[in-house]
């Protein structure tokens, strides 16, 4: 039984063909899904981006502060219950573009045009925020100390929701932002 | 050799100083279970939209406690049970250095202690992660290292009396594959547990203002070589439990010593590695230092899984072919003990670790797939199917064992315990299930309010809404299956009729 000693030898019982199949099949399958991983950077463009820098804080937050005044567009106005207000910035296409996370805002709301492709910057000023684009459901980590570029293009129309989902104190679940593409 | 009884049922020599510290630890691992589930209810019921109970800040911090006294303390404080029984009594040995296994015991309690203490009173709303920069107050890390260094001397003193049992000869031939399963799981607590220390070590001299924060990518990469390979320990001890239960429910034995061994080599080689896909959608690595590692080299780990999937379930059918059940090809699981919750845990532990953890582990793993997982409700999702309705159930049905074994009583309400295993085990698969379906349409995890407030407003496909529901209700009767656990434990304890 499982639960009492083996007499030595064990070692030399053969497998069962059924045994050897499985564990056959099985080792081929993950040797399969191993492959696939990083074939998928050669083959597929659903990769998550390669492309980072480490980043002081505050250089971060100066170069986002450019970036909004030099292409502020407008102003959202007083929103929701809160009535907080956001900058819209409109940048050119092909332009680098950034996304500053802090407790508990996304800052700027970027307007963007379909079919453009962009370098997105993201990162944080504080702690760790969780990049959540709704509701398309692509998941990006923004971390303090690390500007994480992702070229991006966004192929519909629409109002985009940004979600924070990495645990980020007491209003993490207030922490909404907002991209709009034309 | 007064320090000995004989047990009745099995006829192994039980170390007195043994079966007392597997007690202790299996009492205030049920204790921890309780006020798990109690936080586990207060959760379901705040994230199933439609009843939102809890206020945010309380949400958080009981969130912070549900993490830490069930991924933590209970099933840490039932593993040290695990390792006693699996090295002292199975062996039939005396337990080596029984004061350090006290001090284990000490150190775990202190430091839980702490830990929750600290969460309680709003000093460590950090999660379960706590995530540097976010700050909590220095003694909760302290806590965190107090219970990480007593469980590194449990696993001592296991090597320890393996070593005993080996000089004075209280064994012949190789260990039992359990006592070699629990072997691997404590190579496995030795490497994360040790990685815990770490990096709880600077973060807790930071908390405490002495040295300036590390880098956020260096904790998260450290971290998780504790928080998901302690995940590791689980699997491990689990598949241990899943044989030890398939031999005394059905009387099975391993088809192939040889295969199963390797299986848990494999674990012990490969599974650490697994840590980094919680850093796949992160900067500062690479794709092909995240490919490497998130493949678990080969994913070889998680043959060592599709392994046991085949001989745990393979073995129980030889055993119950054996007894006669050899019409068909089905009758030996029609004749199964399904009354007997050890089996019944056996069998629902497997179903929802292996088709439901198991695979969603590897597919939210996937470093292409991981963007459309990243922290939304599919990642929970999946660890409650592990956790829960794997690990837990398996040391469910485990405790059905240890009661009448090691406490010498009768299990209480016998007929409430023939259908707990069911009253916990389905529900909280619906619920992981819900879960990882509302996650996919991006609902995010950790969020007390997934409408967000007072800003921008979110929408939701209508699919969430009815997702949340079935999610909320099996989470409710999955807390109503957990409670009958506890109350059977601890019925079992007070008013159980005592074996002789």
């Amino acid at each position: 039984m499982s639960i009492t000693p083996v007499p030595y030898g064990w070692w030399k019982t053969p497998m069962h063909a059924e045994e050897k199949w499985w564990v056959s099949i099985a080792l081929v399958w993950c040797i399969a899904i191993t492959i696939a991983m990083p074939a998928w950077h050669f083959v597929g463009k659903q990769n998550s981006s390669q492309e980072y820098y480490t980043i002081s804080v505050e250089d971060f937050n100066t170069l986002t502060e450019d970036f909004i005044e030099k292409y502020k567009s407008g102003t959202t106005g007083p929103v929701g219950d809160n009535q907080d207000e956001w900058d819209i910035v409109t940048p050119p296409p092909g332009s680098d573009i950034f996304l500053r996370s802090m407790q508990w805002r996304w800052d700027p709301v970027l307007k963007l045009k379909a079919g453009e492709t962009y370098r997105l910057h993201l990162s944080s000023i504080d702690v760790l925020h969780g990049l959540s684009i709704h509701p398309l459901n692509m998941n990006f980590e923004a971390v303090p100390g690390w500007d994480y570029v992702l070229t991006i293009t966004p192929t519909k129309a629409g109002d985009y929701r940004i979600i924070c989902n990495e645990f980020c104190g007491a209003d993490h679940h207030g922490m909404i932002g907002q991209i709009i593409v034309e | 050799m007064s320090e000995f009884r004989t047990c009745s049922i099995t006829g192994l020599k039980v170390h007195l100083p043994a079966e007392k510290l597997i007690k202790i630890n299996a009492v205030t691992a049920i204790v921890f279970l309780l006020v798990g589930g109690i936080l586990g209810l207060l959760m379901v019921l705040t994230r199933w939209q439609a009843v939102h109970l809890l206020p945010a800040e309380l949400f958080y911090r009981l969130l912070t406690l549900h993490g830490i006294a069930m991924l933590v303390a209970w099933i840490i404080f039932w593993e040290m049970a695990a390792l006693y029984l699996t090295s002292a009594v199975l062996l039939n040995s005396r337990l080596a250095v029984p004061w350090v296994g006290w001090l284990q015991y000490l150190l775990m309690l202190v430091g839980g202690g702490i830990v929750t203490v600290i969460v309680l009173i709003g000093g460590a709303d950090v999660m379960f992660t706590s995530y540097v920069p976010l700050k909590a107050h220095p003694l909760y890390y302290l806590g965190v290292i107090l219970f990480a260094v007593g469980a590194i001397l449990g696993c001592v003193v296991f090597f320890a009396t393996v070593v005993v049992a080996k000089t004075e000869g209280t064994y012949t031939g190789s260990l039992p594959l359990v006592t070699y399963g629990a072997a691997c799981a404590a190579i496995i607590a030795i490497i994360t547990l040790s990685h815990g220390a770490i990096v709880f070590i600077p973060t807790l001299l930071w908390s405490a203002g002495l040295i300036p924060p590390m880098d956020a990518e260096v904790y998260r990469l450290i971290f998780w070589g504790f928080g998901h390979s302690s995940q590791q320990i689980n699997v491990c001890t689990m598949v241990a439990v899943w044989y030890m239960l398939g031999s005394l429910t059905v009387g099975s034995s391993p088809l192939n010593e040889k295969v199963c061994r390797t299986a848990f080599v494999l674990y012990v080689l490969f599974i650490c590695i697994a840590s980094e896909h919680h850093i796949l959608v992160d900067p500062g690595f690479s794709a092909a230092h995240k490919s490497w590692n998130t493949s678990y080299f080969m994913h070889l780990a998680v043959l060592a899984s599709m392994i046991h999937a085949f001989s745990v379930p393979a073995a129980t059918e030889v055993a119950l072919r054996k007894k006669g059940y050899t019409r068909g090809t089905f009758e030996w699981l029609k004749k199964a003990p399904w009354g007997n919750p050890g089996w019944s845990s056996l069998f629902l532990s497997l179903v929802g670790f292996g088709f439901l953890g198991g695979t969603t582990g590897v597919i939210y793993g996937t470093e292409q797939l991981n963007i459309l997982s990243h922290n939304n409700l599919r990642i929970p999702g999946h660890f409650h199917a592990t956790v829960v309705a794997g690990t837990t159930l398996a040391f469910m049905g485990g405790t059905y064992y240890v009661l009448p074994l090691i406490f010498q009583r009768e299990v209480a309400f016998p007929g409430l315990a023939k259908i707990q295993p069911y009253l916990f085990g389905i529900p909280i698969m619906l619920f992981s299930t819900f879960m990882m379906v509302a996650g996919g349409f991006g609902v995010a995890r950790r969020s007390a309010d997934m409408y967000g407030s007072g800003g921008f407003s979110v929408e939701y496909s209508p699919i969430v809404d009815i997702s949340l529901s079935i999610m909320g209700l099996s989470g409710v009767v999955a807390c109503l299956g957990g409670a009958a656990f506890c109350v059977i434990a601890v019925a079992t304890l007070l008013i159980g009729k005592k074996i002789s």
